[in-house]
């Protein structure tokens, strides 16, 4: 990145920077500060609504909604341990996919004809989670299309109840998941790897670099910032998954509530506006948000050495 | 990578890559009718009456395609077509706002240094971490406090700080805007705004447009904060309407008008994204500045 | 990427230092017994006020003028829109233009509030607006709610009792007394009314009950299935013949559930599962070892897919609306052609009365229309004429004795079931409904109790298992509840 080349003449446009983050931060103030800080604020007090009328607190009640959370009766572990797993079954098929996709999309060589599959394949994303969630719940059911091929070639009369049992349920909620977001995924690669400067890879080409080495000292060392805020969006977005697997398993409490997500616990206390409990899920999921982002980020700087290395050839290749 | 990596000769070059493309295109193909699958359903059954949805799936179109789109279109309390006027308003300001406002303040964190710019960038990524649900309920009283019932001022403005476009918008810079350009354009004389205006925004705009296309998405099928603020029906959003057919009594539950609604709400976000993914070509961020 | 690193480790610390802080709580033990003893003394406060009316609360800014000229009605739905539309002597059809602006002919505005069911939208609306009733000069005049969270607002404080809207003893007399149970609060109030009655009763395919039971006669058959153990014993005798008894997990959840002897939360506020839910539970299990039903859900495909001509399946517990509108239309391979399975239908009570569905008018505190509104309760649900005109054009059946039982009079007959009186037989069974133990929280705990026993059904989990999950979903929902002191 040439970013630190410059010398900035920093001190004389400051303001311009206040100037320019004040909208969003007098949004921020206005539309969603109080009820952020609230959430907060909230987890460290009983504030519930009995029958939908009578208000209990808010009364402070310092750590107690955490040690509820913390509890062998809640058992939080596993509904951490829920989301995570369908996030990663749906995410690791995603990255792939998106990055070959991506590749395939932009690469000068191949000259593919792409822009229907460009189309198709961010559409699935565009049905709101309601519909894909009734769509799937019609292909998957018992008397549904899946089991009747599955019936026609194992010539079993018994149908697979994906509703029913751990694994499938998650599978199905992870294939979603997938298609939902493969095509998105592929789209903003697509428009990192088009931000590249085109004359590293006309210099690449010029000193006879294969597409794979392309690929992998070009490309992706490039496009990390994007890579990274894909793998962190994802990451935060997995964490707080929600409407599909809803939609699927009957508030959660299908095949031993074992598709139940964070966010789904965190949904079921919203039904008595229980902002008490509820604002003690949200602050332990930030916690672990903000830790696996910080996770992530370390693996960036693990890796600097390599990207620099990579970005010297590039510019190497560049200067020939 | 799928393809050879061993380039000999021009001829088996040729061939190398013709066997690269197609193994390419199968493979597309494949993911293509995966992605294709749920609309597939979708559309046969906006062909079927309710009676014959209920029973289960079939892959043969029934005639209903007509029925059903009259049902739905031609309800009174419905407003299908008043309903699309104002999802096209609140999706289409959300995406322009929400785009222009993250970039700027993107642009603010890449571009300039002051006092307060890490503190700005850290407290942006920490509120992207927090849950949305729970804070949803307190912004619908606030709303409520301030007035802003049935009105599309508190499902459009608090776009501009988008936290997560704001992020992609930064790392896009990362990768797509050097620092350079911006001096030279101070040394042309150009004033910081018009130069954000002028230049980095068409610099941005594969950017934006991707983050448009998700921003709509978004605030197109966004139903729970609207399904508490609206309740006028001339203001409604597809969603609701789509919330309302799925509500419907006993004597009139029809499966073939819900699915005919939520293909109708479809075809306007496939034809917004058509239009914008032109913007996502090859060469326009660095080539247009550079050559 | 150092610096994002640096500031959220920064950030963080406040949100570590909470979570170190729950761990170290975890030592300090409460005393258990001190705990208990504080915390069922708030109970029982608490559990006091939820099974007690509340107190109304006062008006304290009176409706503008605008306001007392409009009549602002909240719905989830168009039902009671349509019946309003069409049945109310004075909604003025002529000024009125539907999704526009509609009028009463004395020139009053009615305005819709329409929040669809999903997600909890119309119930989370409504508690927001009527919070609100007190000081607002723009008020709500009516609300419908559903028999299943009635008395979470008939308890409330929020409404108005018909006695004061001008609605007598005498008009509600012809109403069947279910109905009434539904919305009469903790001190013997009525708070709303219904103009539809929804009986259930046991739906049973006449070919097959030929075929297994030697006869298709809704009399005799009511015989073999006037009470559990009968009902039981022709399941198995179904089953030996290749049918199921019933289609899936929750058939006969609501027959059980409408019977129960006790409310579903003490005064103390602990969960109580009553008998006849463990006699569902035990019976769903039996069933689904045994193959006596077809493991699906309602309103699943398979489950209607099991009414039409490829089913298996005996019967189906069904109420007035279902019959009509569901399962006819299920029974024929196409609708409209009177085949398929057409004509094969034949009912009977079954062995426990009970209801399903239905809509209540409740007039809101505050209203500054009571006259009106009570108007609008007498035309429609107290008014004879007009419910046999409602049930005729609508086949609703509806909340008069004297209407439903000039039809049950009748030589009406019911062509998809095979030419029986069903009306006859609702009006038979309709007074003996007796719901008198529902209560404010059976929306969520009947909702609770059916998912979590699935995976026992299923052979998943542990009948003791599936109790914890139950007692973990209901306290999720309704944090002021507890587990029962012995579980």
């Amino acid at each position: 990145m040439a970013t630190q080349k410059v010398k900035r003449k920093s001190v004389s446009y400051a303001k311009w920077g206040y100037i320019f983050i004040l909208p969003f931060f007098i949004t921020f103030a206005v539309f969603t500060c109080v009820p952020l800080f609230s959430t907060i604020y909230n987890a460290f007090f009983e504030n519930y609504l009995i029958q939908g009328w009578m208000q209990v607190g808010p009364n402070y009640v310092g750590i107690e909604n955490f040690e509820k959370l913390f509890s062998v009766d809640v058992n939080l572990g596993k509904y951490f341990y829920n989301t995570f797993v369908m996030w990663i079954m749906g995410f690791i098929p995603q990255i792939v996919f998106s990055l070959l996709f991506a590749a395939w999309f932009t690469d000068l060589r191949l000259k593919l004809k792409t822009g229907g599959y460009k189309i198709i394949f961010y559409l699935p994303n565009v049905i709101m989670a309601a519909a894909m969630g009734m769509l799937f719940s019609v292909i998957f059911a018992p008397g549904g299309p899946v089991n009747d091929v599955y019936k026609a070639i194992t010539g079993s009369t018994e149908s697979i109840m994906f509703f029913e049992n751990e694994w499938p349920l998650r599978g199905v909620v992870a294939l979603i998941n997938f298609l939902m977001w493969f095509g998105n995924t592929t789209i903003m690669l697509m428009a990192a790897i088009n931000g590249i400067d085109p004359s590293l890879y006309e210099s690449a080409q010029i000193d006879g670099a294969n597409p794979r080495q392309t690929f992998f000292k070009i490309t992706l060392p490039l496009i990390r910032p994007i890579l990274l805020y894909v793998l962190i969006t994802s990451l935060i977005g997995g964490l707080q998954m929600f409407d599909v697997p809803k939609l699927l398993t009957g508030n959660g409490m299908a095949a031993d509530r074992s598709a139940m997500t964070i966010v789904m616990l965190l949904d079921n206390h919203l039904y008595s506006k229980n902002y008490g409990m509820a604002g003690a899920i949200s602050v332990i999921l930030f916690v672990v948000a903000a830790v696996l982002s910080l996770l992530v980020f370390a693996m960036v700087k693990e890796r600097e050495p390599k990207k620099k290395k990579a970005k010297a050839q590039a510019e190497k290749g560049g200067t020939k | 990578m799928a393809y050879s990596a061993d380039v000999v000769g021009a001829k088996s070059n040729k061939r190398s890559l013709l066997i690269s493309r197609t193994w390419c295109y199968i493979v597309l193909t494949l993911f293509a009718v995966l992605a294709l699958i749920p609309f597939f359903f979708l559309v046969i059954n906006m062909t079927r009456s309710h009676s014959e949805i209920t029973k289960g799936f079939s892959v043969i179109p029934s005639d209903y395609f007509k029925t059903n789109f009259n049902n739905v279109m031609k309800h009174a309390e419905w407003k299908m077509l008043n309903s699309l006027k104002n999802s096209l308003i609140v999706s289409g300001c959300t995406a322009f706002i929400s785009t222009y406002f993250s970039s700027l303040t993107a642009y603010a964190i890449h571009a300039y240094n002051f006092k307060l710019k890490k503190a700005a960038f850290s407290f942006i990524l920490m509120i992207m971490m927090i849950p949305g649900q729970v804070s949803a309920l307190g912004f619908v009283k606030l709303v409520g406090n301030m007035e802003l019932t049935n009105s599309f001022i508190p499902l459009i403005v608090p776009a501009i700080a988008a936290p997560s476009t704001f992020f992609f918008m930064k790392q896009y810079m990362d990768s797509a805007l050097p620092l350079d350009i911006i001096e030279a354009a101070r040394i042309d004389g150009s004033g910081e705004f018009r130069t954000f205006n002028k230049l980095v925004l068409p610099i941005m705009k594969p950017a934006i447009a991707v983050q448009a296309i998700f921003t709509f998405v978004g605030s197109w099928n966004n139903y729970f904060i609207p399904a508490l603020i609206i309740d006028d029906p001339t203001k409604r959003t597809l969603p609701i309407v789509i919330a309302l057919i799925r509500s419907t009594d006993y004597a009139r539950f029809d499966m073939g008008a819900i699915y005919m609604a939520i293909g109708i709400s479809i075809l306007p976000v496939a034809l917004v994204y058509l239009i914008l993914s032109k913007f996502i070509i090859r060469g326009i961020a660095l080539g247009a500045v550079k050559g | 990427m150092n610096k994002i690193k640096r500031f959220l480790a920064g950030s963080l610390a406040v949100m570590m230092a909470a979570s170190v802080m729950t761990a170290c709580g975890k030592d300090e033990k409460k005393n258990e017994k001190g705990f208990d003893a504080e915390a069922n003394a708030a109970a029982a406060k608490v559990g006091k006020l939820v099974l007690t009316k509340a107190d109304r609360i006062k008006q304290e800014v009176e409706g503008s003028e605008a306001s007392k000229k409009t009549l602002k009605i909240y719905t989830w739905n168009e039902e009671f829109k349509d019946r309003l539309r069409a049945f109310y002597p004075e909604y003025d059809a002529e000024k009125s233009v539907v999704g526009e602006k509609e009028y009463l002919k004395d020139g009053t505005e009615i305005v819709w509030v329409t929040t669809a069911n999903e997600n909890n939208a119309y119930q989370n609306k409504l508690d927001e607006d009527l919070a609100k009733q007190a000081k607002s000069d723009d008020k709500i005049d009516i609300f419908l709610v559903e028999a299943d969270y009635a008395l979470k607002y008939v308890n409330g404080p929020y409404t108005k009792p018909v006695s004061e809207l001008g609605v007598t003893d005498a008009d509600l007399g012809d109403m069947y007394e279910y109905t009434k149970t539904v919305c009469t609060d903790a001190n013997g109030d009525l708070q709303g009314v219904s103009w539809q009655a929804t009986p259930g009763l046991f739906a049973y395919r006449r070919d097959i009950a030929s075929e297994v039971l030697g006869t298709d006669d809704p009399a005799k058959i009511q015989e073999m299935l006037s009470d559990w153990t009968k009902f039981d014993d022709v399941a198995k005798k179904m089953k030996d013949a290749g049918y199921y008894m019933l289609s899936g997990y929750d058939d006969a959840f609501r027959t059980f559930s409408n019977n129960v002897k006790s409310t579903w939360v003490n005064k103390n506020l602990e969960i109580v599962v009553d008998d006849n839910i463990l006699n569902w539970i035990d019976q769903t299990k039996k069933y689904t070892d045994e193959g006596y039903h077809n493991g699906t859900s309602l309103w699943a495909p398979e489950w209607s897919a099991n009414q039409g001509s490829a089913g298996k399946v005996f019967g189906f517990f069904y109420s007035t609306w279902g019959i009509d509108f569901t399962l006819k239309d299920n029974a024929q391979d196409k609708v409209g052609e009177k085949d398929g399975l057409y004509g094969k239908y034949a009912v009977c009570e079954g062995p426990q009365s009970y209801y399903w569905g239905g809509t209540w008018i409740i007039a809101a505190d505050g209203t500054d229309n009571p006259e009106l509104v009570g108007d609008i309760m007498k035309k429609l649900t107290c008014d004879a004429t007009i419910a046999e005109d409602i049930t005729n054009k609508t086949q609703d059946f509806t909340n008069s004795k004297t209407a439903m039982e000039k039809l049950a009079a009748s030589d009406f007959q019911s062509e998809f079931l095979g030419g029986q009186n069903h009306i006859a037989l609702f009006a038979k069974s309709a007074p003996n409904i007796d719901i008198s133990n529902m209560g404010p929280y059976d929306q969520g705990l009947n909702e609770a109790i059916q998912s979590a026993m699935k995976d026992y059904f299923t052979g998943k989990i542990s009948k003791d298992k599936a109790f914890k999950n139950f007692y973990t979903a209901a306290i999720e929902k309704y944090p002021e509840l507890k587990k029962p002191a012995s579980k």
